[in-house]
């Protein structure tokens, strides 16, 4: 048993769910007791659609259990098959049907449907939501296309000559982090350097759409967390080949056309940078020399995690303090990648564990997901939600991409907003004794009531950042070197206050005066 | 409006004018009883829920209710895992290890419920002996109590019903010759508050609530109590306390003046106050309700409204909707009739009301579509799509987390249901 307070995830059939959520024409059949519909409100009020996901529920009960729940099954399967028409079904159980196990998809298999019924294993009580996703995804591409699979030793097609390359875009999917807007951006991209798109999927595919992947010259893998198992598997069967780099960031948007010239065989250095980015000017831009250091932390799938490093460090001069992930599928890639950024990787789904980690580390701005905006409003630092699982407020109604070069615009504001800003923060550091400029004074940008890098105006209950807990060995304070560090900004004050004690007591030092706050200053300065 | 005199509702009982009743079973797009757990842990403010589950259950829990505002919940799952299931790790270790990780982690919760799934109950495991064992182990600390809120077997607001089934055997005993009121089923502090007022100023005590702020303060029951119930979903709870002598008051449920008056007069009847004083005491409240409900009752009446089942505060508030605001009932459908605790509702909706036990949601929503009411109450999985059809809805899981009962807030009540309305007119977009 594993304590869950909050997930990062849910169960892999929420996974299904989201693929036949994107999809048009294809219907998902549920074995499940009552309850298990409150996913559909997952789509109509998070991600506000405005019709039901096409899923349907057995809804079987305790009286049912002693009776056939097969009988159930299959005049639910019947019944939904009539109403709703789809021209694939497919059938899936969730946790509790998992266990007394009345095989659904075979039963519907059996039933002579005159549509392809596609039966998913989802095993409830070792994977999940993410997982899911991918393995239904990747069992509807390979329904649908096994019967195309060239013979193994004939030619690869050849692309017509004068004809553009056509590339696939997979993997994005209801309830992802921004897809609707990536799928415009990077189509968008293509467009500027030659490249057509033919499929995208799964969102807003029909079966017959996938049908057509093959037509493309080559995959791009969007968001490996859905789709890389699709990938691979057209790549063996089909030859097509994958442009795995995602473009999140300047960066990364630049290594992706490459790639893509690189498989599509065409020269994007002769290209004119069609799309123009201010963020690499924003960034460059004097106002923005305050940004050099911030410490971040970085948790969330790890799609967006990787990007969201690169981006940190290289785009933004941010200091990486931590970089974790709750996609355990794609550890290797997040502690690699920590490696290289001098960071320890944090691989968990437990939300605790996170937390704990941030009140250790105390960044100044924190990338998550809505779980990380929890602990950021707890622990008063300043947040920005780069990932799923996502609130409503997560789809938004303007454009907002994150891929791309008006993604990295996006990105650029969306991070730099909830910081103080550079000229407010020397003015605070300068006044700090200023009785105005006290600690809780917010950013004016930010409204009277916002946290501020960040605490609230009213935060009665919090003891204080300076008061997180510094374990059972609490130091004296001589009261001088307690009014001392009070100087310092309150957002670094933690952290200050955590150095000295470590200092003092490395050093057998009983009292901590004004003299040891400076010497520790000076041992640990950046 | 009509107040409703008890002799006229009971010539109406016993002359079986009841609506009839037709029955549907398919797929239900309604919560289980773990959504109870939303309000529940608000209320019993030192408990602590823990549902043995699976990632399922914390998933509903996180998702359905939108409760993540509270950075740490005084809830969690235990997640089953393929270890706990193929029987390499042992359940009950697993169990203990897991309270043991809750209640270090929370040395002020005083009472843990262990809170039953589909899959626990699937795998059957023996949550009354792990509450047992719990219970001993932190004796004098923790009181460690178990119920189920699996979707097998509850829905939605039955969940409470089995929560509060649970507390009746430790409440303590009513000394004999000693008489009390028990309120039954969950109201928000506010309204709690507002009815012990009346209760005293009618000279009605002691009255006791169930359940309490703190797991410390359970009633005491006997065969001096007088449950009155709050709350329409609390049937198993009712039986649980008559096994302890206890015995009910028949009224209509306190929403609207109606309901509240006459649920208020089958306490003052029971001890023996006097109709004047009945009068004199409600007066101030009823004339401040009747005003607040003019105001919406000029949004309401003539308007045509559906329920779809969920809470089981559906039949209560229809009769309230159609008699103080002048609504007009398409159809009322409730998850769950529980006659006998629903006869004085009954006898006080219109004779010939289209009513549901019961759900076959897609067949509901053709009903809906068919009828096109100015409003449906319906689940928060189908409001959207309703909307997006052209259809104004109300998520019924407002009429949960909203003060609704009593006379002060009859207003509000009808408001929840002119707002959509009052939007939908506004909305030139």
């Amino acid at each position: 048993m594993q304590l869950t307070l909050w997930s990062y995830e849910g169960p892999p059939h929420i996974g299904a769910m989201r693929v036949a959520a994107s999809m048009e024409g294809v219907h998902l059949l549920l074995h499940a007791p009552q309850g298990d519909t409150y996913a559909d409100l997952l789509f109509t009020m998070i991600a506000r659609d405005a019709q039901r996901p096409p899923v349907s529920y057995t809804s079987f009960q305790a009286r049912e259990l002693g009776s056939d729940t097969a009988e159930l099954v299959t005049g639910m399967i019947q019944e939904t098959y009539a109403r709703f028409k789809p021209r694939v079904l497919m059938v899936g159980e969730t946790c509790t049907a998992e266990l007394i196990q009345d095989q659904p998809g075979t039963l519907a298999q059996g039933m002579g449907l005159t549509v392809p019924v596609l039966s998913l294993e989802l095993p409830a009580y070792t994977r999940k939501e993410n997982w899911g996703a991918n393995e239904t995804f990747y069992q509807l591409v390979r329904g649908l296309l096994k019967s195309q699979v060239p013979a193994p030793d004939s030619e690869p097609r050849a692309r017509p000559p004068g004809q553009r390359p056509k590339a696939n875009l997979l993997g994005a999917s209801a309830l992802g982090f921004r897809c609707r807007d990536d799928v415009v951006e990077v189509t968008r991209l293509l467009d500027s350097v030659g490249v057509d798109v033919n499929v995208v999927a799964p969102l807003g595919a029909s079966p017959e759409d996938l049908m057509r992947i093959p037509e493309a010259d080559f995959n791009i893998c969007m968001y490996p967390e859905v789709a890389d198992q699709s990938c691979l598997w057209l790549e063996r069967m089909f030859a097509q080949p994958t442009v795995k780099t995602v473009p999140i960031g300047i960066g990364a948007t630049r290594d992706f056309l490459q790639e893509v010239g690189r498989i599509a065989k065409i020269d994007i250095d002769t290209t004119q940078d069609p799309i123009w980015s201010r963020m690499p000017w924003y960034s460059r831009s004097v106002d923005s020399t305050y940004l050099t250091g911030k410490r971040v932390f970085i948790f969330a799938d790890a799609t967006h995690a990787l990007a969201a490093a690169r981006i940190a460090v290289e785009e933004l001069g941010f200091t990486l303090v931590g970089l974790g992930t709750y996609s355990r599928e794609f550890a290797r890639d997040v502690r690699e990648a920590a490696k290289r950024y001098g960071v320890e990787a944090l691989i968990t789904d437990d939300y605790l564990e996170v937390e704990a980690k941030v009140a250790e580390l105390h960044p100044e701005l924190m990338l998550g997901t809505q779980m990380e905006r929890h602990i950021a409003k707890r622990l008063g630092v300043a947040c920005a939600v780069i990932s799923a699982p996502v609130h409503v407020q997560d789809f938004p109604a303007r454009y907002a991409p994150q891929m791309g070069f008006e993604g990295a615009n996006v990105i650029f504001d969306t991070w730099v907003h909830p910081l103080m800003m550079g000229l407010e923060e020397h003015l605070i550091t300068m006044f700090r004794e200023d009785f105005e400029f006290h600690d809780s004074a917010t950013p004016s940008h930010l409204g009277s009531s916002a946290t501020v890098g960040g605490r609230s105006t009213s935060r009665p209950e919090q003891p204080g950042e300076d008061a997180v807990p510094t374990d059972e060995t609490s130091m004296a304070w001589a009261s001088e070197a307690e009014q001392e560090l009070r100087k310092i900004p309150f957002f670094v004050r933690g952290k200050a206050r955590r150095n000295t004690e470590r200092f003092a007591q490395e050093r057998g030092i009983q009292t901590i005066t004004v003299e040891t706050l400076y010497d520790a200053k000076a041992h640990f300065g950046r | 409006m009509s107040i409703v005199d008890t002799s006229s509702l009971r010539a109406r009982l016993d002359d079986h004018t009841m609506p009839s009743v037709n029955r549907e079973q398919g797929q239900r797009q309604v919560f289980c009883g773990l959504a109870g757990i939303v309000w529940l842990h608000r209320k019993i403010q030192d408990a602590f829920f823990l549902i043995v589950g699976s990632r399922t259950c914390a998933h509903l829990m996180q998702s359905a209710a939108g409760v993540m505002i509270f950075a740490e919940p005084r809830f969690a799952t235990a997640i089953l895992q393929e270890r706990d299931l193929a029987g390499m790790a042992d359940c009950n270790q697993e169990l203990d290890r897991v309270a043991a990780e809750v209640l270090e982690r929370r040395p002020d919760i005083k009472m843990l419920f262990l809170v039953g799934s589909c899959p626990s109950e699937v795998i059957k495991l023996d949550l009354a002996k792990a509450a047992e064992r719990l219970s001993e182990t932190y004796q004098d600390r923790v009181r460690v109590l178990d119920y189920s809120a699996s979707g097998l077997e509850t829905t939605f607001t039955q969940g409470e019903d089995a929560c509060l089934k649970s507390l009746v055997p430790v409440m303590p005993e009513l000394p004999d010759g000693e008489r009390s009121l028990l309120v039954l089923g969950t109201l928000p502090d506010v309204v709690e508050d507002q009815f012990k007022r009346l209760f005293a100023e009618l000279g009605i005590g002691p009255v006791h609530f169930l359940p309490p702020r703190h797991a410390t303060e359970f009633p005491p029951v006997g065969s001096g109590t007088s449950v009155l119930l709050a709350q329409p979903f609390v049937g198993e709870t009712l039986r649980a306390l008559y096994k302890r002598g206890a015995t009910l008051l028949s009224a209509p449920y306190p929403l609207g003046i109606e309901g509240t008056l006459a649920w208020l007069r089958a306490a003052a009847d029971a001890w023996g106050v006097s109709a004047d004083q009945v009068e004199s005491v409600t007066a101030p409240a009823i004339a401040r309700a009747k005003l607040g409900l003019e105001r919406q009752r000029a949004s309401l009446a003539g308007k045509r409204i559906s329920f779809l089942p969920d809470s089981q505060l559906e039949i209560p508030i229809a009769r309230f909707l159609a008699r103080e605001c002048g609504m007009e009932l398409v159809e009322v459908a409730t998850p769950f009739l529980d006659r006998q605790l629903m006869a004085s509702e009954l006898a006080l909706l219109p004779p010939d009301v289209r009513l549901t036990e019961g759900q076959d949601v897609e067949h509901q929503l053709d009903r809906v579509r068919q009828d096109r009411p100015d409003i449906t109450v319906c689940g928060l999985g189908l409001a959207n799509p309703l909307e997006a059809e052209g259809l104004r809805t109300k998520w019924s899981i407002e009429l949960v987390f909203t003060p609704i009962h009593g006379f002060d807030q009859a207003a509000d009540l009808a408001e929840l249901f002119a707002r959509p309305l009052v939007r939908g007119a506004l909305l030139k977009v």
